[in-house]
């Protein structure tokens, strides 16, 4: 019986679907799990763009919810990782195409199937975040250090709880270590402080990801990418491997001490 | 004095201010506090008051804000700052 994950944020634009396309392919790639991702941005589907899989879709997830096709005949299989599986959203309909009834019953099919389903929630929080998280065991959110990202994660935070999420993870993504030591951009500690969340990985911002994503190949392949490292690190976080914080540079030495001690502290009382 | 004045600012690091401004607004979002129901508070604490002091309406100021508990904690905190005229007379028994 595999877990479902869904990868949220409030926020659009924040890394959503980059998030889900790394972790998805990382853990396929070096965890040697069966995965699955669910792009549920129905209406507005990119996971298939991100993971250069756009070619191959015949059938989406409203498809199957409805009857049209099979489950197996909407999965593509990706070609280039083994064990690793796209279900696309439609794009031509709304969010209205699906309930979260019929969300929690593929989850349940698709769970009987893979060890992970990571589900690619749409931005807002309305019915498309409520079909997202149907069918989930856990949360992951993604943020920004901007002051509207962190309110939208705070304010998912409050959701999930009121859902039944018992521990949201945490990523924070795109931060710059330059602006972070110049005191012009909010720090892990700042962050992990007003959102009071256990921290899953954190992701240097890095050109490579645009790179990555212009050739639908995902970052965390990438042996060169800072940002793929994080997402390495994040599957390895995820399987229960005690990894820490990568050091970042242009980050004084005090200052990464407080974060491997805080992670430390994290880790172990968490 | 303009001059001056953004050199005060640049004291104080971006990320401070964002910090800052992220937790009182996250006070607000958390305790869904509409400034409707804090000015209904503030009339019927205008109204209880008004039996023993007489209060000055205009500089009264009620908010939502917040308030370190102890080192390290801090909780949401409604403050009210009421400026007093004069106390009745039934106050001083």
């Amino acid at each position: 019986m595999g877990e479902a994950i869904v990868i949220t944020s409030g926020k659009g634009g924040v890394g959503k679907t980059t998030t889900t396309a790394n972790l998805g392919t990382g853990l396929a790639l070096y965890g040697q799990k069966k995965v699955v991702m669910v792009d549920a941005d129905i209406g507005l589907r990119n996971l298939d763009v991100v993971m250069g899989l756009e070619n191959r879709i015949v059938y989406d997830l409203v498809d199957v919810a409805n009857g049209v096709c099979r489950l197996k005949q909407a999965l593509i299989k990706d070609k280039r990782f083994e064990n690793l599986y796209l279900m696309p959203a439609a794009q031509t309909k709304d969010k209205t195409a699906i309930t979260p009834e019929q969300m929690k019953k593929l989850c349940d099919d698709l769970k009987k199937d893979f060890d992970y389903i990571l589900i690619d929630c749409p931005a807002g929080i309305e019915r498309g975040f409520k079909n997202a998280i149907a069918g989930a065991d856990m949360a992951i959110i993604v943020t920004t250090p901007e002051v509207s990202a962190v309110r939208d994660a705070d304010r998912i935070v409050g959701l999930l709880e009121a859902s039944g999420f018992e521990e949201p993870k945490l990523v924070i993504n795109r931060i710059r270590p330059d602006m972070v030591k110049r005191g012009d951009m909010m720090d892990i500690d700042d962050m992990i402080d007003i959102l009071a969340i256990e921290l899953l990985g954190v992701v240097p911002e890095d050109e490579k990801i645009v790179v990555s994503t212009n050739r639908g190949e995902p970052a965390v392949a990438d042996e060169t990418s800072k940002a793929g490292k994080a997402y390495r690190n994040m599957v390895a976080r995820l399987q229960g491997q005690d990894v820490p914080l990568m050091p970042m540079e242009n980050i004084e030495p005090s200052f990464m001490d407080k974060l491997r001690m805080f992670f430390g502290l994290k880790a172990r009382t968490r | 004095m303009d001059f001056l004045k953004l050199f005060s600012r640049e004291d104080v690091s971006s990320k401070d201010i964002a910090k800052e401004r992220l937790r009182l607004i996250l006070v607000h979002d958390r305790a869904n506090v509409s400034p409707k129901f804090l000015e209904m508070i503030k009339s019927r604490l205008i109204d209880i008051i008004s039996d023993y002091m007489e209060i000055d309406e205009e500089g009264l100021e009620v908010k939502l804000t917040r308030m370190d508990k102890e080192k390290d904690v801090t909780v949401p905190a409604l403050v009210a700052n009421i400026p007093i005229k004069k106390v009745k007379h039934l106050a001083r028994i």
